[in-house]
């Protein structure tokens, strides 16, 4: 290891942390935007304007922009992300479990198709363009190509309510075992790791063949090496780079897209919690549901490229 | 009486094609091929590309690369056939008995795994040594192959290390095995020749120490005849001629065989330069961003109009960056480059439409400087629409017109680059560079990566169209036979300093300098016996500067 590879894992770091700094300014900008008046909303259409005009100096939104960006940033800084206008609820408390929540979703679904997509990926190059190879392709191609949502009612449909096997709707609370867990997020998890299994499993392909046209491939076969042991050995870590990188965005699409999938499932998580409140105009929420969804992103891809740079054997081991 | 290790009989081999709009096709590579290898001999398989000699190679480890395939005859290896057997035995066979150097190391050593554990791997892989006795071998192999501290060179990964001592890993990994056979396939073909004639000097030594059997495959017939105790001539996937070394290079029978021999020996009048000269090179030093040393310094020259300049050195001698300071890709921290006249902006951004149209670039490789997705039409347009506004018809004239002086036809205007011969890119590639009209000609070592023959076509044709156009030429190379062709005026480069210039005739005349001594030494001549010659007259007359490993001759232990 040596200075200048910490220098560039530093450099992602900091743009990373500025990546985060500049999309709170962009969120907080586009929630400015929005069409819509919390007052409006929570008082509906037949209040007078009086009480609309009091409401709103009640919630401070009479305050410059900037004195509200600046404010909400230094609370963010310290753990305060204030308090929700329709219910008055502290907003971190009401974040922190549902957060937790839909990590557990995320984490359930990842821990399955990570795996199951590279040890796919390794089948289909051992068995290129035979029938294995095509039968993987076609099932994940087709399974990312129906909407979620579809994916989601058809499972529903068949094994709520045809067959019973599991809850049709995934709730859960702090009273429940783990087990019982598990049972309650089965068929969103199912549609999860078909979402993400096909884009992961293509490109462990695609990176593994990629690799499988060098030279030192072809090195290792003339060594007399079996097809399995080259793949392992000479393909598989120099291809690993690419295949974190599509692991990594897709675990972000996990914790940041699984909004369609909870609101179906009807799921206690980050999305049916945002869109409610976007539905309510409830700006506070929204905007700090954004800033977390975004630096789950931002982070997870950090962390993608600082494993690149890490996995280079060129800059680990430098002349 | 010796032992067959290898014999083949009657080989057919056949590739699959696939013309865009049509069915795959089945094309026979490799026809009616037989040879005999007894146990510790070498045999050495020449000829152009496509000839068949890489196919012919690994058929003998019982592999076909990409789809083809070893559809008749047969392949004994050991008495084993080979050509129909089934994978398990074939991985058996590979890495154990027969083993493999590839053209470029570089290329065949996994980037991410230190070199000892790939030199072991296929020892350890067939269980015929334990881990210390192998890694022991490998160390014994590294030391005989000259490689720098040996007992720790194998820690290194594959970028650390040069490309001749890659090569030379190779060879240690092909050995380490004790296999009765090693293919050797254009071990050095991609090393300069200073570097060449040290890892050939290895290569040759361990051949001889431990008794191996080899395949040498190698277009330059002058780099067989130093190793080879038979030789094949191939030409289009059938046997031309195959005899001994000796009948080869001094006698051979047959008219193709002769002409490889006379391209190796080439030889042309001068011409005597006038006038101002095209481009000036005043007091040019130049450096890397990040680097504390000049990598080229202090250079003079000049090419005067209608004439070549060759720039000649191996690598890292800083040719190529001279010739990046000259296209403004390199703005030189001193000095100056004037051009027709005027002295030309040190950076590519400020240098006018006209200056760059008047200077023209040719690069090694012809594939990675074309557009594969783009016609032979198009990339020669290019350039006629972007420096003269030709456009539709009057480009399509335009460019039949380039295509006709670089000798292909009219029907290469809607070819794809991926559809024509080394030589054929090479050529459109000169035509991209005529269609500006330009006045000087940078050519970066443009026949390094092609046949003699198909090179000798390309330098004839440079020639051609300097005679008839009037274009100057910067012949940047590490090749002193085309040097010989071209040059009129030779400036030969070593770490980056001007050590020898002038005309040809006073430049490859004696009294050399060192380096310049050495350079025209590494080139292999055609005679059995040149390569000990070499290396016992470098070792007497420059001890200092001789190439990695080309010096102390070491003992053998048998």
């Amino acid at each position: 290891m040596n200075a200048s590879i910490w220098t560039l894992v530093a450099q992602r770091i900091l743009l990373g942390l500025l990546l985060i700094f500049l999309s709170s300014a962009l969120i907080f900008a586009g929630t400015q935007l929005l069409p819509g008046d919390v007052a409006q909303a929570i008082l509906g259409q037949s209040a007078t304007p009086e009480a609309l005009a009091n409401l709103r100096a009640e919630l401070g939104l009479n305050v410059p922009v900037y004195q509200r960006y600046v404010s909400w940033l230094v609370g963010l800084l310290h753990g305060d992300m204030g308090t929700s206008l329709t219910n008055g609820q502290d907003i971190a408390t009401a974040i922190g479990r549902r957060l937790a929540n839909t990590l557990f979703l995320a984490a359930s679904a990842a821990i399955i198709s990570v795996p199951l997509a590279i040890i796919l990926g390794l089948v289909s190059v051992l068995y290129r363009n035979r029938w294995p190879d095509k039968l993987i392709s076609a099932v994940t191609l087709a399974s990312i190509s129906v909407p979620e949502f579809m994916l989601s009612y058809i499972l529903v449909f068949y094994f709520a309510v045809q067959l019973g096997w599991a809850p049709s709707v995934a709730m859960i609370s702090p009273s429940m075992s783990v087990l019982e867990r598990f049972q309650a997020i089965t068929l969103p998890v199912i549609v999860l790791v078909m979402v993400v299994l096909a884009h992961m499993m293509r490109m462990t392909r695609a990176a593994l063949l990629n690799v499988m046209q060098s030279a030192y491939i072809e090195t290792a076969e003339l060594n007399g090496l079996g097809r399995f042991k080259v793949i392992w050995r000479y393909a598989m870590p120099n291809a690993v780079a690419p295949i974190v990188n599509v692991v990594m965005l897709n675990m972000a699409y996990l914790v940041v897209g699984v909004v369609v999938v909870e609101v179906v499932f009807v799921y206690p998580g980050m999305g049916q919690y945002l869109v409610d409140h976007v539905a309510k105009r409830d700006v506070p929420v929204v905007q700090d549901c954004g800033i977390i969804f975004a630096a789950v992103y931002i982070t997870l891809n950090m962390l993608a490229d600082i494993f690149s740079i890490l996995a280079n054997p060129r800059l680990r081991h430098p002349r | 009486m010796d032992e067959m290790l290898l014999e083949i009989e009657d080989l057919k081999i056949q590739a699959t094609s696939y013309p865009p709009g049509e069915r795959p096709q089945r094309i026979t590579i490799v026809d009616g091929v037989s040879l005999r290898l007894e146990k510790g001999k070498v045999i050495g398989l020449i000829g152009e590309s496509g000839a068949g000699k890489s196919t012919i190679g690994l058929s003998a480890m019982g592999y076909g690369r990409g789809g083809v395939k070893l559809v008749g005859g047969s392949i004994r290896l050991n008495g084993q056939e080979l050509r129909r057997a089934p994978s398990r035995v074939l991985r058996g066979v590979r890495g154990s008995q027969v083993t493999y150097v590839a053209q470029s190391a570089a290329a065949g050593f996994n980037p991410s795994r230190k070199l000892i554990e790939q030199v072991i791997e296929a020892t350890l892989e067939h269980g015929r040594m334990s881990r210390p006795e192998a890694i022991e071998r490998a160390i014994d192999l590294f030391r005989r192959l000259d490689l720098p501290d040996s007992e720790t060179f194998g820690q290194r990964y594959p970028h650390q290390v040069s490309g001749g001592q890659l090569q030379r890993a190779m060879t240690a990994m092909a050995l380490c095995p004790k296999p009765d056979l090693v293919v050797f396939d254009e071990p050095t073909t991609a090393l300069d020749v200073t570097t060449q004639l040290g890892v050939l000097s290895a290569i040759k030594r361990a051949i001889r120490d431990f008794e191996v059997a080899a395949i040498y495959i190698t277009h330059d017939l002058a780099v067989v005849a130093q190793i080879a105790d038979d030789i094949m001539v191939l030409r289009g996937g059938e046997m031309v001629e195959y005899g001994t070394c000796d009948q080869i290079i001094n006698n051979p029978r047959e008219q193709y065989t002769r002409d490889l021999v006379s391209a190796t020996n080439g030889e042309d009048p001068e011409i005597h330069p006038e006038g101002e000269p095209v481009l000036t090179i005043r007091n040019v030093c130049a450096r890397y961003r990040g680097l504390a040393e000049d990598v080229v310094k202090d250079i003079n020259l000049e090419v005067p109009p209608g004439t070549t300049l060759a720039v000649v050195g191996e690598s890292g001698s800083g040719k190529s960056t001279l010739a990046r300071v000259i296209t403004g890709l390199l703005p030189p921290h001193t000095g100056e480059v004037i051009f027709d006249g005027s002295t030309l902006s040190p950076a590519l951004k400020g240098r006018s439409k006209q200056d760059l149209q008047e200077l023209q670039m040719i690069y090694q490789m012809a594939d990675v400087a074309m557009n594969p997705r783009q016609t032979v039409g198009t990339i020669i347009g290019r350039p006629l629409e972007f420096y003269f506004g030709h456009k539709g018809k009057e480009r399509r004239l335009r460019v039949i017109e380039l295509l006709d002086k670089i000798e292909l036809g009219e029907e290469f205007i809607d070819r794809y680059p991926a559809e024509l011969s080394g030589g054929q890119k090479q050529r459109v590639c000169i035509a991209r560079a005529l269609a500006a009209s330009p006045k000087l000609i940078i050519c970066d070592e443009v026949t390094s990566a092609l046949d003699p023959l198909v090179a000798k076509g390309i330098l004839k044709l440079l020639r051609d169209l300097q005679k008839r156009e009037g274009v100057s030429y910067i012949f940047i190379t590490h090749d002193i036979a085309a040097v010989r062709e071209v040059a009129d005026t030779i400036a030969v480069l070593y770490q980056g300093e001007l050590v020898r210039y002038g005309g040809k005739a006073e430049v490859l005349a004696p009294p050399y300098d060192d380096y310049t001594e050495l350079l025209l030494r590494s080139v292999p001549e055609m005679r059995i016996g040149w390569l000990e010659d070499t290396l016992s007259a470098l070792e007497a007359h420059l001890p200092c500067q001789a190439p990695e490993g080309a010096a102390p001759e070491m003992s053998a232990t048998d």
